[in-house]
């Protein structure tokens, strides 16, 4: 850029005319994955105000309602547009419901991956040596086991010893602190790698002989530096966590039958489909896979956004 | 008939902010066994050009305007099946980086015979004769026997033969040599232009070398056309371009070069080349920066450093005795007076930026002492004890593209040290501090609004400059602080330290493998080779009588350019 350009811009004006909102603006899919994110986002925020019914008010639900098909069918009832599940609960809005679930847990749980991954993973890159070793060996011991293992022994665990009903009365923090304790390994590879590339850079150094403090130099530092592939990984990851949850409440172990996210419904479905009712799976299913797929093909336009050696015309 | 002719090349780089012009209405000629120059600073357009004749422009650039033509034939604007007969049959291209320019996969043979068969019609056998006789040419001994070899068992220079090779194996006439010595040592460049040199003439082959080293053309081309910000600014006889420039930019440019037989007080005429503004004079008795609360009754050297050896592990082991280690300084002694500017000078991996390391605290020393102000900084138990010392420390560092950090505004950058070590009263003061330092490496206030990425490599420098001043230092580190610039910002940047030095009385360590550089700026001097100290003695009876054997050598390799014909 030039620097006769000196004229001061204004916070929004400089946002306006970044790269990002540039290419943002020349992607289609991007622009079609960020509405369609954006629409999930906001029903699922707004959906007490959106949805027909509240699928958590017991006594709305009217067990005479269940399994009717959508409203377009036969014996389709107009209140129910989307139809409604095995126990009478209107399927849309408890897709609402669900997807807002399921977001919270998704968003939580990587939030809980990021602050325990970048504090292991900048520590190990800056200190070196032993730390490192120590810190990264215990990542791999977590990676060799597989993430939903993990899941399943700590929730069972839970499940046992503090029984049921505590369970499903703190289910959700229950399910952001495991999908968040199993996952964290990921995080802490990822900057641990930027970290390494960062500190050979001599601004870093410079730091040193200023005489600042290592939390200082790491925190203020370097970590605004390794900002970008942690973007790209948490949107891959807040993905990840989604579908884990779903996977997990689908198995039985994730939240209670009269809270259900997208998977328990997809699970509670499950067993009706050869008996004719699929939407109870089939549209919480649709909504959990393009809900994911947005999510990736973000993450994925951010990736290629951030790397510079990819030509962007 | 010239062989090249270049006429009113105009190169442009479409983007949004508007179309960049590279190369603006270029025009010049080469002949038959003929080697033009083409010089000029990074960013003037000259690789460009090179690029842009054979048709591999990077994207998004593109050919706005004039034409190319090859012994007559219009070659600009050809397709890419075309342009594909002209690559390499009648134009040779040598790249600058012969560690990456080789594919690492394939023998040279494999990388020889390739070329061959794309270019002339001939068997197999036919083909690798031509291929060993090539070897022969460019001067790699038993090349029956090298030919079978990988890239990474030839040295760099010995590489760049193997590309000079491969450029000439389609018998060009033409041979594009884009910065082909940069990459390699002193005494390799000059095997290396000697053999292009002499490749030109016996092939009557034209040959355009793009480089921005005013030795190398002063040395083996016979014309030479110097850019500037895509314009040429001169075309004509080296000698003549040389010794007496008619354009001011080429007098700027050559008066910058700096001088290898004698040294001069301060680069003349330099200010046409980067707009810095003026030097705002401070009166540095009374501002901030001169009153340094620093006790002044040390009377001894301000750094001494004694014996100090380091050494890398490069295989750990729980046993003591299967540890390797590589050493990368042995037991080195020097001190540095009170405003004095001590040099130190080697070939890479001589340990120099080690030793600048080590006493700027980054790595501890295995052993030695090194005391500074009558301080045994070796002694220093914590990390707080040192801080107030590593105040008076401060460091340049050589690449100015990674030496800030890239998310930090210019003004926090250089606020951040004074903020930290508490040496403003108020953030009013701090912000008056800031702005008079950032006027004071000829910057402006306006520079503290800015990200690093928003300036230039020199410009870069003299923010490092004033991040490094605003602890108020004694002692400077300079570590190879002009390799990665331009000749002109270089003169520039050492003019810059030399009056900070005169006006705060600093005393510098000054870090170089450019000998002229090194005669230019330092009292007095130490050589290193492979970890150790060699010598150490005065600037002027170490250029004019050096007493180590490998400084006698090193001295001999410095390439001589007298610069202007006529004194300034």
């Amino acid at each position: 850029m030039s620097n006769t350009d000196t004229k001061m811009l204004t916070r929004w004006e400089k946002v306006k005319e970044s790269d990002f909102i540039y290419h943002f603006k020349r992607d289609k899919v991007a622009m079609v994955s960020f509405a369609l994110f954006l629409a999930f986002f906001l029903a699922a925020l707004f959906a007490p105000l959106l949805s027909p019914t509240n699928p958590y008010d017991l006594m709305a639900i009217d067990i005479m309602d269940s399994e009717l098909p959508p409203s377009w069918m036969d014996e389709g009832d107009s209140r129910f547009l989307l139809g409604t599940d095995d126990q009478g609960r209107d399927i849309l809005s408890t897709i609402l419901y669900g997807s807002r679930l399921s977001l919270t847990i998704g968003f939580l749980a990587v939030a809980v991956q990021l602050i325990l991954g970048t504090i292991i993973g900048l520590s190990a890159g800056y200190f070196g040596g032993r730390v490192d070793s120590f810190l990264m060996r215990f990542a791999d011991v977590q990676l060799s086991f597989s993430t939903m293992m993990v899941a399943i022994i700590v929730s069972a665990i839970f499940k046992a010893s503090f029984g049921a009903e505590f369970f499903s009365e703190y289910a959700v923090i229950m399910l952001v602190v495991i999908i968040g304790v199993a996952e964290w390994p990921q995080y802490a590879r990822t900057i641990r790698a930027s970290v390494l590339a960062e500190k050979q850079k001599e601004y870093v150094e410079a730091a040193q002989v200023m005489g600042f403090r290592a939390g200082r130099i790491m925190f203020r530092h370097i970590l605004p530096n390794c900002l970008s592939p942690i973007l790209v990984i948490s949107t891959v990851q807040v993905a990840n966590a989604i579908m884990s949850e779903a996977a997990l409440s689908f198995l039985g172990l994730g939240l209670p039958v009269d809270q259900p996210s997208l998977g328990a419904l997809i699970s509670i479905g499950f067993k009706y489909i050869f008996s004719g009712a699929w939407w109870i799976t089939i549209f919480p299913g649709v909504v959990l896979v393009s809900l994911v797929l947005v999510i990736n093909l973000l993450g994925d336009w951010l990736r290629d956004l951030f790397n510079p050696k990819l030509y962007k015309g | 008939m010239s062989l090249l002719e270049v006429k009113n090349l105009r190169i442009e780089y479409p983007s949004r902010f508007g179309t960049h012009t590279a190369v603006k209405n270029l025009s010049f000629n080469i002949n038959r066994g003929e080697i033009v120059g083409v010089v000029g600073e990074s960013g003037a357009g000259k690789s460009t050009v090179g690029n842009a004749i054979i048709d591999l422009l990077s994207p998004p650039g593109i050919i706005a305007g004039g034409d190319v033509f090859l012994d007559g034939d219009l070659i600009s604007g050809k397709n890419i099946d075309q342009m594909r007969q002209i690559r390499g049959n009648k134009i040779g291209f040598i790249f600058q980086d012969p560690m990456t320019s080789l594919n690492p996969l394939f023998t040279v043979e494999q990388q020889l015979l390739e070329t061959i068969h794309a270019n002339l019609k001939m068997s197999n056998s036919e083909a690798v004769a031509r291929a060993i006789s090539l070897m022969e040419q460019v001067g790699i001994p038993e090349p029956e026997l090298r030919i079978k070899q990988y890239p990474h068992q030839f040295s760099g220079g010995m590489r760049q033969r193997v590309v000079i090779a491969i450029a000439l194996s389609g018998e060009p006439d033409l041979i594009i040599a884009d910065e082909p010595t940069t990459a390699l040592d002193v005494s390799i460049q000059d095997q290396i232009l000697t053999l292009i040199r002499n490749l030109c003439i016996e092939k009557q082959v034209g040959c355009m070398l793009v480089t921005h080293d005013m030795g190398v053309v002063s040395n083996v081309t016979d014309r030479v056309a110097v850019m500037y910000r895509g314009d040429l600014v001169e075309f004509g006889e080296t000698a003549q371009v040389l010794g007496e420039p008619a354009h001011e930019y080429t007098r700027s440019l050559i008066s910058a070069v700096p001088r290898s037989d004698r040294k001069l007080g301060r680069f003349p005429l330099v200010s046409y080349i980067e707009e810095a503004h003026e030097l705002e004079k401070l009166d540095i008795k009374t501002h901030w920066l001169g009153q340094s609360e620093d006790q002044r009754e040390y009377t001894g050297p301000l750094l001494n450093v004694e014996n100090v050896s380091l050494r890398f592990t490069t295989k750990d082991s729980f046993f003591e005795s299967k540890r390797e280690y590589v050493q990368a300084n042995k037991n080195i002694s020097f001190s540095i007076n009170e405003g004095e500017t001590f040099g130190l000078v080697g070939e890479s991996g001589s340990g120099k930026s080690t030793v600048a390391r080590v006493i700027a605290g980054l790595y501890p020393p295995n052993e030695g002492k090194i005391t500074f102000e009558g301080i045994d900084l070796t002694a220093l138990k914590s990390e707080k004890q040192r801080r107030p010392i590593r105040r008076q420390m401060q460091m340049v560092f050589q690449n100015p593209y990674t030496s800030m950090n890239p998310r930090m505004k210019i003004y926090d950058i250089i606020a951040e040290p004074i903020r930290f070590h508490k040496l403003a009263a108020s953030e009013q003061q701090i912000q008056q501090i800031v702005f008079d330092l950032l006027d004071h490496v000829g910057l402006g206030k306006m520079a503290g609004v800015k990200y690093p990425h928003e300036f230039s490599g020199g410009q870069r420098q003299r923010i490092s400059i004033a991040r490094a001043l605003a602890t108020r230092p004694r002692l400077l580190i300079c570590d190879e602080p002009t390799s990665a610039l331009d000749v002109s910002v270089q003169a520039q940047i050492l003019n810059l330290l030399k009056d900070l030095q005169d006006e705060l009385n600093l005393t510098m360590l000054f870090i170089s493998h450019d000998l002229p550089v090194i005669r230019q700026v330092c009292d007095r001097i130490g050589v290193m080779r492979q970890g150790e100290l060699l010598e150490v003695s005065e600037s002027e009876k170490l250029f004019t009588n050096p007493q180590h054997e490998y400084s006698q050598h090193l001295i001999s390799l410095m390439p001589e350019f007298k610069g202007l014909r006529t004194a300034i």
